[in-house]
């Protein structure tokens, strides 16, 4: 299997990086990096939504979180130069997933009791309540947010320059990696297992020793972690945050359409959700300019109400693609020879 | 003490709103336990409709009753109309689908109905036309009690008590009440059960039509997302109340809306809207049921 094979892996990834860095134009390779950053936050949602059958709509709130400690971070302690730079941008990434993942844990210990809708409801309360303590604090700028956030630098050796580019790429998609290697580690552990058995059947799994809120807080802690890191990305990609780029009906309803429509359970589902998301309000964009109205919005509501009710399991239910592949190719290529 | 008395006065007329809408929730949740969060679409909805229809009518500026009835009665029409679509298009074909499907359709309507609002009828806040002539009926020193909170009172309680009358001394009502306790023994007695659970929405949307003109007559600004606030506040009024209670829906709107009331008075405006949050918050953390609610325990 390629997944056990981290080598290859890396070169296939730096070489996606150098074919990115110069056979496309900034305008792809912006859309790529914001691929990869929906892709963690929608692999983290799907722990929560997917694996554990927990209806968390206050994602947004997470991601703030985390977007203004790396903003706040970055801009106020910084203490490397230049290139090193990069270095410091992962370690506040990494402190704006682990506050996100504290907020995640107060949040979740007491609303991870209730069940179904109570549940999306007072997650989505406390998204927005986030969300309002940030639009009224005045050190982090109020409604008008933090701006000036540094882009992910450029790295000078004596004779060469690694571009901007590659350095957002590499930072990006290793935390993309490490997201994605935690995740498909738990699917298929004891742990995730016992994730599973919470959605499948809570009474059930309780009833054979299964520590069910524990086990949703762990799970909601986890994905509130990514999602953090994925606004801490965000933040130096866009390097602009204010409290209504993580609104409710943007954020946080994006990111659960990225979960739905992939098919809750499945990781590489979400990250094919996750580059459908990102790439359909560029297409549109034309049409968009025409009308003059959000039109996205409009789509991926729709979306979400046809899926439900023609495809409920989302694109890939709770496979994955290399199941697909395996599928395939005991199916016809195999019996063929 | 005149303060308190303006305040209970103001509270009680924007309470009984609430309640109109609460009892829409109640009652879908009652009935198919979800909680239906296009509620708060169908409420502007139906906000937009009488405004259309005034505009069409030529009484956008001739307030008076016959204003108020044709505009009340436009809107319960519309908003039935919209929910029953809603209910037959979105919900019934994931009936027997586990309920987390039927929470992400009707999160999807929802968000669905708010933008389609916005490209149809454009984002820009508009005036709602005046319905009644806003006067001051009577005064006790500072206390004034107007024209609106006594029309919004009265045709709270005509809503509400045609309600009680519809969901206990009428048929309709009964087939509600046998589909809520159990709709596969309600269908073996020979109750239409779809029937009788689209009879739930349209009642329970002509009542957030009601509600929408009366609030259009107190805060006469309507715009696409107006109803997510609105709805919010009521569907915690719903759950404080003990969600699927009707009782409860109308006792839980009273309390939010003075509570409302009493903190934007006395602590700080901006916490009006934190209330309902907070509220909401505590009541499912200290007891879920709310205060009519029955605990059910899952049978498995």
């Amino acid at each position: 299997m390629l997944w056990r094979k981290p080598l290859l892996i890396f070169a296939l990834i730096s070489l996606l990086g150098i074919f990115l860095a110069f056979a496309v134009n900034d305008y792809i390779q912006i859309l790529f990096l914001y691929i990869v950053v929906n892709s963690l936050l929608a692999l983290g949602l799907n722990l929560v939504n997917g694996f554990t059958g927990q209806f968390s709509l206050g994602h947004a709130g997470f991601m703030a979180v985390g977007a203004y400690f790396a903003a706040y971070a970055s801009l106020h302690w910084g203490f490397l130069q230049d290139g090193w730079k990069a270095l410091e941008m992962i370690l506040f990434s990494l402190g704006g997933g682990l506050v996100a993942a504290v907020f995640g844990f107060i949040v979740g210990q007491p609303s991870l009791r209730l069940k179904g809708d109570y549940l999306a409801i007072v997650t989505l309360g406390f998204g927005e309540i986030i969300r309002v303590i940030l639009l009224n604090i005045q050190s982090l700028g109020g409604a008008i947010g933090i701006s000036g956030i540094a882009p992910f630098p450029e790295i000078h050796f004596s004779t060469f320059t690694i571009n901007r580019f590659l350095v957002s790429f590499f930072i990006c998609m290793t935390w993309g990696l490490i997201c994605f290697v935690t995740l498909w580690r738990l699917k298929y552990s004891l742990h995730g297992k016992a994730f599973l058995s919470i959605r499948e059947d809570e009474i059930a799994a309780e009833s054979v020793g299964v520590p069910t809120t524990k086990l949703k807080v762990r799970a909601f802690v986890i994905s509130s972690f990514f999602a953090g890191v994925a606004g801490a990305l965000f933040a130096h990609l866009t390097s602009i945050i204010t409290p209504s780029s993580f609104s409710f009906a943007d954020k946080s309803v994006s990111s659960i359409i990225m979960v739905v429509l992939g098919g809750m359970g499945s990781l590489t589902g979400s990250i094919l959700a996750a580059i459908f998301v990102t790439v359909l309000p560029e297409l549109l964009r034309d049409l968009q300019n025409l009308l003059g109205i959000d039109i996205r919005m409009i789509l991926f509501s729709a979306t979400l109400i046809l899926v439900m009710i023609f495809r409920p399991q989302g694109l890939l239910g709770e496979r994955e693609i290399p199941d697909f592949i395996n599928h395939f190719w005991k199916k016809y290529v195999r019996r063929a020879s | 003490m005149q303060d308190v008395l303006q305040h209970l006065i103001n509270g009680i007329s924007y309470g009984s709103i609430y309640a109109l809408i609460a009892l829409g929730y109640t009652m879908v949740y009652g009935i198919l336990q979800m909680i239906n969060f296009a509620h708060a679409e169908v409420y502007m909805m139906g906000s937009y409709a009488s405004f259309y229809a005034a505009k069409w009518l030529g009484i956008e500026n001739s307030p008076g009753l016959s204003t108020l009835a044709i505009l009340l009665l436009t809107s319960m029409i519309s908003c039935s109309i919209l929910s029953l679509a809603i209910e037959r298009f979105a919900y019934r074909p994931l009936r027997k689908a586990p309920k987390i499907n039927s929470l992400i359709t009707a999160i999807g309507v929802s968000l669905l109905l708010q933008f389609l609002a916005q490209l149809f009828f454009g984002a820009q806040p508009r005036a709602f036309p005046t319905v009644l002539e806003n006067q001051t009926l009577w005064t006790f020193g500072e206390v004034a009690l107007k024209t609106s909170d006594v029309t919004v009172f009265g045709v709270s309680i005509l809503a509400m008590l045609g309600l009680h009358y519809l969901i206990y001394h009428t048929k309709t009502g009964q087939a509600m009440r046998a589909v809520s306790a159990n709709p596969t023994s309600a269908s073996l007695m020979g109750i239409n059960v779809n029937r009788t659970i689209a009879a739930t929405f349209v009642v329970g949307s002509s009542l957030a039509g009601v509600g929408s003109v009366l609030v259009g007559m107190r805060y006469p600004k309507i715009d696409p997302l107006m109803g997510m606030m609105i709805g919010l506040k009521a569907f915690v009024a719903a759950v404080l109340g003990g969600i699927g209670s009707t009782m409860g829906a109308v006792l839980g709107g009273l309390i939010m809306g003075v509570s409302e009331e009493f903190v934007a008075g006395y602590l700080s405006s901006t916490l009006r809207d934190a209330i309902a949050f907070g509220l909401l918050i505590g009541i499912l953390l200290l007891k879920p049921t709310g205060l009519f609610g029955r605990a059910t325990s899952e049978k498995v």
